[in-house]
């Protein structure tokens, strides 16, 4: 029979995932039945809690704090070792001493979105009333409900006005979501590599991840950590998918090309021959290691409903009216995920809104998942927009002051 | 980029004593009042914008390369990407207290449909452009027989982004026809000096190297 290599079962046991969901590795605020979360499926969430990290310290008259937005596949542990895989945070490049979001100026905040899996109340999480994981019985949550948590934890931490708030792809939908609803609050936006709305093709690709998720016979309709299963083979195949979205047909060229693995011939089998096929495998199968299926389907539904012009009549410029934010849109020449035409139209609206905005496209083949990677530009612009909009602000250089 | 070219500085402008600004930013920029509220239509690599600031004047900026954009927000300036042919469209009237076309004007489409943008989304415009009557560019057409060329305007006819050169007095033509007021005109010579304001317009076509204009809206009914 012809060989075939299927995704491997991760090796991080679903018990620890479960724990890190209700006990997470990183600070944590409650919210208890008098402070409910206001979901716009109308339904009031309590209790709930908020998983996050913070990195530098708060100064003396709390100005300066920047609140880092995460990607739907990410979580609070932004520069920090991963509780679950022991891997670098993510975005370590961007943040810490020196760096662009210095640690030695600002207090960074990033808190899991309600519905992840890393702390943050979510499907994964244990449903107070009956003792088991939410799974289906979760509501539908939103990008302005994600907003909406982070706003009720920086009441608790005692922070009326953020610095900055800064995110990419569904962070960026967060950050837009903070302005429009919070202008106030926000003294600057930094929106990377995202859209005011989910498009047709973006909704598309999270429908092919959330059926192959459910195609998988270990879901059980969302039950499966009841029969200790996890769909990890769906879950790795909506990765794959999404994984392929984030890249560009010439970043994918010139890291792998047609390049075999391991091996001079093809085998004539359904093994990962190519580099590109064991590369987008290695992706899938260390994705699920770390991260709950029914969490991904809540989050990519979050991202499709999400369209600030619509929750302004139809006009997009009037959900950023009289706002004195001073914005800083990033957009990437290959991301194909949210072209830099969407950022356009934003950027277009917060003209109309006669908004302080800068916009810059940064040339790279490395799609959308640039604002990850090493792309000195982005570092440049989002230090000198950083430096810019502290001095509009007030603060003291090195020292947080 | 075609504005690109544009955004270097011209070489037959003389710095201030300082060697920090052009001749003509430091002219613009005296037009302009503290607190303002600004557009840079065409700000290159964001020189003008960062004058404008340092004034405690509130500027913004559009520019077309995005090499020159990335320049001015790695600046910390307000810039974004964007034609001034196709952009202008999208900002509200009275957006600003002055919109300012700096060596731009002769590089856009529309250059009439450009200025009453200027002046719909401004209440005051600043425009500034190459004068194609200056006496060097008549006696290359008028003697050497081809398109003119100047150590300013290096460019070849074929590869210019410039397609619509004009000369000060097609300027304040364009100006009366679509009853634009002119508050203050200045003329540079070569070496970015002021022509004499009480010299007759005729010299000034024939010296001013540029020219840099005040604009307003006219009165109604003209």
């Amino acid at each position: 029979m012809t060989n075939v290599h299927p995704i491997p079962s991760p090796s991080i046991l679903n018990e620890d995932r479960a724990h890190e969901a209700d006990h997470p590795t990183s600070l944590v605020a409650k919210f208890g039945m008098d402070q409910p979360l206001k979901l716009d499926c109308g339904i009031d969430l309590a209790p709930f809690q908020i998983a996050y990290q913070t990195y530098g310290e708060l100064n003396a008259d709390r100005s300066n704090a920047i609140l880092i937005c995460h990607a739907l596949t990410l979580d609070q542990h932004v520069a920090n070792l991963h509780p679950l895989t022991g891997k670098a945070g993510w975005w370590e490049i961007m943040v810490g001493p020196g760096r662009p979001l210095d640690t030695d100026r600002y207090f960074i905040i990033c808190a899991n979105v309600i519905g992840g899996c890393m702390g943050s109340t979510g499907p994964a999480s244990t449903n107070p009333a009956t003792g088991k994981a939410w799974g289906l019985d979760f509501p539908l949550i939103t990008i302005p409900d994600m907003v909406r948590a982070q706003a009720m934890l920086l009441d608790r931490l005692g922070i009326e006005t953020l610095f900055c708030v800064i995110g990419g792809s569904m962070g960026g939908m967060q950050v837009l979501q903070w302005t429009a609803a919070y202008p106030e609050r926000v003294f600057s936006a930094l929106p990377v590599a995202c859209s005011t709305r989910h498009s047709a093709q973006n909704i598309a690709f999270h429908e092919l991840g959330r059926q192959a998720v459910m195609a998988d016979p270990d879901w059980h309709h969302g039950r499966y950590f009841e029969r200790s299963t996890h769909p990890h083979r769906g879950l790795a195949v909506a990765r794959m998918a999404g994984h392929i979205t984030y890249l560009s047909d010439a970043a994918l060229h010139r890291k792998f090309g047609r390049r075999m693995q391991d091996r001079e011939l093809p085998t004539f089998s359904f093994d990962a021959d190519f580099q590109v096929e064991s590369y987008l495998r290695y992706q899938g199968s260390s994705f699920v290691e770390r991260f709950d299926a029914n969490s991904y389907l809540y989050l990519t539904r979050a991202m499709d409903y999400f369209d600030i012009a619509a929750d302004h009549n139809g006009v997009l410029a009037q959900a950023f009216r009289g706002i004195k934010t001073r914005f800083c849109v990033v957009s990437f020449t290959s991301d194909w995920l949210f072209p830099t035409s969407e950022s356009r139209a934003l950027v277009h609206a917060l003209n109309a809104s006669s908004a302080r905005v800068s916009f810059a496209e940064i040339e790279t083949d490395r799609g959308h998942d640039a604002f990850l990677l090493d792309v000195p530009e982005f570092f440049d612009i989002s230090r000198a927009f950083l430096e810019s909009a502290g001095k509009a602000r007030g603060l003291g250089s090195v020292g947080g002051g | 980029m075609a504005l690109q070219e544009q955004a270097l500085p011209l070489g037959g402008v003389a710095p201030d004593r300082t060697g920090k600004y052009r001749t003509d930013h430091l002219l613009v920029a005296d037009m302009i009042g503290r607190g303002s509220k600004v557009l840079d239509v065409g700000c290159g690599d964001g020189e003008l914008l960062q004058l404008l600031e340092s004034r405690g004047i509130d500027g913004r900026g559009i520019e077309l390369s995005r090499e020159g954009v990335n320049r001015c927000v790695a600046r910390g300036l307000a810039v974004v990407q964007g034609d001034a042919d196709t952009d202008l469209v999208n900002y509200p009237d009275d957006a600003f207290d002055y919109v300012i076309l700096s060596q731009t004007l002769q590089a856009t489409r529309q250059p009439k449909v450009v200025l009453e943008n200027l002046l719909r989304i401004g209440r005051r415009a600043i425009v500034s452009f190459p004068n194609f009557g200056f006496w060097k560019m008549r006696l290359q057409l008028l003697v050497g027989g081809h398109m003119p060329r100047t150590e300013n305007l290096p460019a070849t006819w074929y590869d210019t982004a410039n397609i619509h050169f004009c000369t000060i007095k097609d300027f304040v033509e364009l100006c009366d026809a679509i009853n634009v007021k002119m508050e203050r005109a200045v003329a540079l010579d070569l070496y970015g000096r002021p022509v004499p304001l009480n010299l007759p317009w005729w010299v000034w076509n024939m010296f001013g190297e540029q020219g840099v204009f005040l604009l307003s809206r006219g009165g109604v009914g003209k």
